[in-house]
């Protein structure tokens, strides 16, 4: 089996709220330095092999599914 | 008598309020259940609001797949009064019957109040019944009510008259533009964060504001 990871992106022009809360909640726990988070998602999914045709259909899962193009971006890649 | 089916989804909540307001408004409403691949003769459809299926991944997008949004959507498209109500309005948008997404409030809190509301579009399926201009209150209720959308949509949803209602005073979740309901080209779908169908008795919402909702579809439907 091998791992294909899909990582999920709110677009940059997205407000991110989530990201907002953790990176307001940095200073008030003492670390310093940090001038932006984003929160995004990560898909871990178990394929048999990684051959082109798979890439090709964990794509199509990724921007069916997985993400909302309209809000969202997203890369997929064999976990190494 | 114009029959209208609401849409079960596991983790819908406000179904049996959406029938309630159906009924009051003199039209029969049939539960329609997420699973089924039939609307079952119904002349309209309300995705009512809630947390379908959990809410899990993003709102809406698993319920956008239920056996029973094909056939929402292929009426839809062929002219089928949609109306969306918060969850529902999700569910239409991941659906890519209305343009656009919803994301959390940009003030991170989930928020429930009673909400006013500029109507700004009268013509379309769901809104016959309001004047451009008038102002409504209606319970509004939701973590993830901004709408947001690139530039060039948000400006041809401008364009053609599509926000049907807009935020009054205050713009209670980050939505570009105030916008609180949009509705497709045809006018047939409509989708809005805040719920009519909590505002159809003065014994348990702000007011009646929200019957013309209903009332409104009656007329196409006949």
């Amino acid at each position: 089996m091998v791992r294909v990871i899909v990582d999920v992106m709110p677009k940059p022009e997205i407000l991110d709220p989530q990201g907002k809360a953790v990176l307001g909640a940095l200073p008030r726990l003492g670390f310093g330095g940090v001038s932006d988070v984003r929160q995004g998602k990560r898909f871990e999914l178990e394929v048999e092999s990684a051959d082109d045709a798979t890439l090709a259909e964990v794509t199509k899962i990724a921007e069916t599914l997985l993400s909302n193009p309209v809000i969202e971006d997203f890369t997929v890649r064999v976990d190494a | 008598m114009s029959t209208i089916g609401v849409v079960t989804f596991p983790g819908s909540l406000d179904d049996r309020d959406a029938r309630t307001a159906i009924e009051a408004a003199g039209a029969k409403s049939v539960g329609l259940w997420h699973a089924d691949a039939d609307l079952h003769g119904v002349d309209a459809v309300v995705l009512p609001g809630g947390f379908s299926y959990g809410d899990y991944l993003r709102c809406g997008a698993i319920a956008r797949f239920a056996p029973i949004m094909e056939r929402v959507i292929e009426s839809a498209q062929a002219g089928m009064p949609v109306l969306g109500i918060c969850n529902g309005f999700q569910i239409l948008c991941e659906s890519h019957l209305l343009p656009g997404a919803l994301i959390r409030n940009d003030h991170r809190t989930f928020l429930c109040r009673d909400q006013d509301l500029i109507v700004e579009n009268n013509s379309t399926a769901w809104t016959s019944d309001y004047e451009v201009g008038q102002r409504i209150t209606i319970p509004l209720k939701n973590g993830e009510g901004g709408f947001v959308a690139d530039a060039e949509t948000v400006a041809r949803l401008e364009g053609e008259g599509r926000v049907v209602f807009r935020y009054a005073d205050v713009n209670p979740n980050g939505s570009v533009n105030e916008i609180a309901g949009i509705t497709n080209e045809r006018g047939n779908v409509v989708g809005l964060m805040p719920h009519p169908e909590h505002a159809i008795s003065d014994l348990t919402g702000p007011g009646t504001d929200g019957l013309g909702f209903f009332t409104s579809v009656l007329k196409v439907l006949v």
